[in-house]
C-alpha cells in the first residue's frame, strides 16, 4: 500500500467503492438497463462487424437486386444486390463513431469554455456567454448541412460540424455548475492552503461540476447519431460505398413499396440507438441526483 | 511575530461602502493563543480572511494597513509569494467542517496535498506523513481512514482532518475561524484541547475566532473584542473576565449563563440590534445600545486607550467608576 501514490490509491478506492452505489442506482432504473443493453449490442456490432456480418457489405451482385428476406440474406438485398444485414451492421460503425467522437470533442470544448467563463466571471464570463448564445442561435441542422457542403463529403467533416455547434450546451451547464461550486467552502479551503488558481479549477471545481455533463453527453451522443443520419439522408456525409444508416434509409425509401425492410431496418436502428442513449441519460440523471435516488425502489 | 497595523477592509455594495474591518491593530507572539470575539457580522471572519488575503475582490478590498508576519508585510508581496504563505506558514481552519472538505477527493489526498505542494514531498512520503498527522489528531486506524471520503467521516472527524491538514506544514500561525461551531459540546472541548496541546507542542500561534466566550475563557491567552469592525477592548483573558471595561464586553458577559448564578436570576441581553455597517452611528458605534452613554459618545469615536498593563479599552466612560 505504501508504495502506491495517492492518486493510485484514490483511483483504487473509486474503483472499489466509489462507483458501486452509482452503478447500483443505474441498474435499478429499468429503462436505462434496456438502453445499456442496446448500446452494448450496437457497440459489439460496430467493433466486430467484419466477424459478424455474413457478407462483404460493399460487394454487389446485380443478379440479386432488391430481394426479399431469405435464408442467405436475412434482411434481403439492396438495389445493387448488396446484403442488407451486412450493411446495417457496418452502418453502426459510422453512427457510433460520429456519435461518440463528436460528443467527446463538443464536451471538451464546452467544459473548457464553461469552466473559464464560470471561474473567471465578470467581463470574461459575459463575453464568452454572449458568444455561446450566438452559436446557439444558429439553426443546427442547416449549419451542419452548410458546413458539410462547404468542407466536402466525408465523415470527419460531419464530426467537425457537429462538435462546432454542439459544445454550447455543455458550456452553459458547466458554467452554471462552476458558479455554484466555486462558492463552496472547500474551494475557499483549497485557496487557504495555497493551491494555485488552475489547480483549484481543475482538481477541486471541475470534478464537482461534472455530473450533469455526463448526463448531457449521453443524450448528445444520441442527438449526434440522429444528426449524422439526417445529413446522410439528405445526401451529405459518408462517401459511397460506405454504409450508413441514414444513407440506407434514403435509398431504401425509394423502394419502400417493393422491399419495405430496405428502409425500415436502418430506420429502426437509428431509432433504437437514439432511444438507448436517451434512456441511459435518463438513468444517469436519476442516479447522479441524490434527491431522486432511491425513489424508484 | 504577527503585527497587524491599521488594517482596513471595505466592501463596496450597491447601497454603499461596508467597513467590515475598520482600522484594527493587534499583535501576536509566538505560541500565543489569541481570541477574537464578537457577534455575527462584527468583522471577525473578515479580519481573518484579510490576514490570508482571501477577501473576494470584488466586492471586498483591503484598503489600508499592514500585516507584518515574521518581518514581511503580507499585503505588499505578490500573489505567487502569498500562495507560499497560505497553508504553509499560516494555516486556516474553517467553520464548516461539513463542507470544507472536497467531497470527490479522499481525505488522505486532501491532507497530503499541501505537503506535496509546499514541501515538495514525494507522494509516498506525503502519504506516510498524512498517516502520522491523522494519528496526531487522534483518528484511530489512520492508514485506512485516509482512503475514506469526507462523507464517510463524522463532523468531529472532519474537523480533526482539517486540523491535521492545517498542521501539516507546521505553520507558525493557525487561524481557526469558529472551529467548533458546528460540533456538539463534548467534541468541541476535545477538539480545542487537542488544538491547544498541538499548538503548544509545535510552538504555533493560534487565533481563535468565536462568539463563544466560554471557549475564549478556557483557551485564549489574550482577547480582542470586536464590535462593528473595530476592536473595542483588548486584554489578557484573565483580565477581561475579571474586569471587563467596555460596556459591550460587560453586556456580552452578562448575557452568558453561568453555573454559579442563582437559578432565578435572569440573563441580561444587550438591547437593540447590531448596527447597520453601511450607516454606522456617528461617534462610538455602540452608543445607541449603551447603558453608560454620555454626550461625547454621539459625536466622537473613542480610540483604544490603555487603562492597565495589557488592557486597552475604546470608551469615553470609565465604566468601573460608574458601577
Amino acid at each position: 500500500m505504501a508504495a502506491d501514490t495517492t492518486e493510485q490509491l484514490e483511483h483504487r478506492r473509486i474503483s472499489q467503492v466509489g462507483w458501486r452505489p452509482l452503478v447500483r442506482a443505474i441498474l435499478r432504473h429499468r429503462l436505462s438497463v434496456i438502453g445499456i443493453i442496446i448500446i452494448l449490442i450496437i457497440a459489439v456490432m460496430a467493433i466486430f462487424s467484419p466477424f459478424i456480418a455474413p457478407y462483404d457489405p460493399n460487394k454487389q451482385n446485380l443478379y440479386k437486386v432488391l430481394k426479399a428476406p431469405s435464408k442467405e440474406h436475412w434482411l434481403g438485398t439492396d438495389n445493387v444486390g448488396r446484403d442488407l444485414l451486412s450493411r446495417v451492421i457496418y452502418g453502426s460503425r459510422v453512427s457510433m463513431y460520429v456519435g461518440v467522437i463528436s460528443t467527446a470533442i463538443a464536451t471538451l470544448i464546452g467544459i473548457l469554455i464553461g469552466l473559464i467563463a464560470g471561474y473567471r466571471g465578470g467581463a470574461i464570463d459575459n463575453i464568452i456567454m454572449r458568444i455561446t448564445d450566438t452559436f446557439m442561435c444558429f439553426p443546427f441542422l442547416v449549419f451542419v448541412l452548410a458546413m458539410a457542403a462547404a468542407l466536402g463529403p466525408g465523415i470527419n467533416n460531419i464530426i467537425i460540424a457537429i462538435s462546432l455547434l454542439g459544445w454550447t450546451g455543455f458550456a452553459r451547464i458547466i458554467r452554471g455548475q462552476v458558479l455554484l461550486v466555486r462558492e463552496l467552502p472547500y474551494v475557499e479551503a483549497a485557496r487557504a492552503v495555497g493551491m494555485s488558481k488552475y489547480r483549484i479549477m481543475f482538481k477541486h471545481v471541475l470534478p464537482n461540476s461534472l455530473a450533469p455533463v455526463i448526463v448531457a453527453a449521453s443524450i448528445t451522443i444520441g442527438a449526434a447519431i440522429l444528426t449524422e443520419s439526417s445529413t446522410a439522408f439528405l445526401g451529405l456525409g459518408v462517401e459511397p460505398p460506405t454504409a450508413s444508416w441514414g444513407k440506407e434509409l434514403r435509398v431504401g425509401y425509394t423502394y419502400l413499396e417493393r422491399v419495405p425492410l430496405f428502409s425500415i431496418a436502418p430506420g429502426l436502428m437509428i431509432t433504437l440507438a437514439v432511444l438507448a442513449f436517451n434512456f441511459l441519460g435518463d438513468g444517469l440523471r436519476d442516479a447522479l441526483d441524490p434527491r431522486l435516488r432511491g425513489e424508484g425502489k | 511575530m504577527l503585527e497587524v497595523k491599521n488594517l482596513k477592509t471595505y466592501f463596496r455594495t450597491d447601497d454603499g461602502v461596508v467597513k467590515a474591518v475598520d482600522d484594527i491593530s493587534f499583535d501576536l507572539y509566538e505560541g500565543e493563543i489569541l481570541g477574537l470575539v464578537g457577534e455575527s457580522g462584527c468583522g471577525k471572519s473578515v479580519s481573518a480572511l484579510s490576514l490570508m488575503r482571501l477577501i473576494p475582490d470584488p466586492p471586498g478590498r483591503i484598503v489600508g494597513g499592514e500585516v507584518i508576519f515574521e518581518g514581511q508585510d503580507l499585503l505588499q508581496i505578490n500573489e505567487e509569494e502569498m500562495r507560499k504563505v497560505r497553508g504553509n506558514r499560516i494555516a486556516m481552519i474553517f467553520q464548516e467542517p461539513m463542507t470544507s472538505l472536497n467531497p470527490v477527493l479522499t481525505v488522505g489526498f486532501q491532507i497530503s496535498e499541501p505537503l506535496r505542494w509546499h514541501r515538495n514531498m514525494e507522494p509516498e512520503v506525503a502519504w506516510k506523513e498524512s498517516v502520522r498527522l491523522l494519528g496526531l489528531v487522534q483518528i484511530p486506524d489512520a492508514e485506512r481512514r485516509l482512503l475514506a471520503y469526507p462523507h464517510q467521516f463524522s463532523g468531529g472527524m472532519r474537523q480533526r482532518a482539517m486540523v491535521a491538514m492545517g498542521l501539516g506544514c507546521t505553520p507558525k500561525l493557525i487561524i481557526a475561524d469558529e472551529p467548533t461551531t458546528a460540533l456538539d459540546v463534548t467534541i468541541q472541548a476535545q477538539l480545542l484541547d487537542l488544538m491547544k496541546k498541538l499548538t503548544q507542542d509545535f510552538g504555533t500561534a493560534l487565533i481563535i475566532i468565536t462568539h463563544n466566550l466560554g471557549v475564549i475563557a478556557r483557551y485564549a491567552d489574550r482577547v480582542n473584542v470586536m464590535y462593528a469592525g473595530r476592536i473595542v477592548e483588548k486584554a489578557t483573558a484573565r483580565d477581561l473576565y475579571a474586569h471587563p471595561r467596555h460596556p459591550y464586553t460587560i453586556g456580552l458577559m452578562a448575557s452568558v449563563p453561568r453555573l454559579d448564578q442563582a437559578m432565578k436570576e435572569k440573563l441580561v441581553p444587550i438591547e437593540g440590534q447590531p448596527p447597520d455597517l453601511i450607516n454606522l452611528p456617528a461617534g462610538c458605534a455602540f452608543h445607541p445600545r449603551c447603558r453608560y452613554i454620555v454626550e461625547r459618545c454621539r459625536e466622537e469615536a473613542p480610540e483604544l486607550n490603555p487603562i492597565a498593563d495589557n488592557h486597552f479599552v475604546a470608551c469615553w466612560v470609565n465604566v468601573r467608576e460608574k458601577e
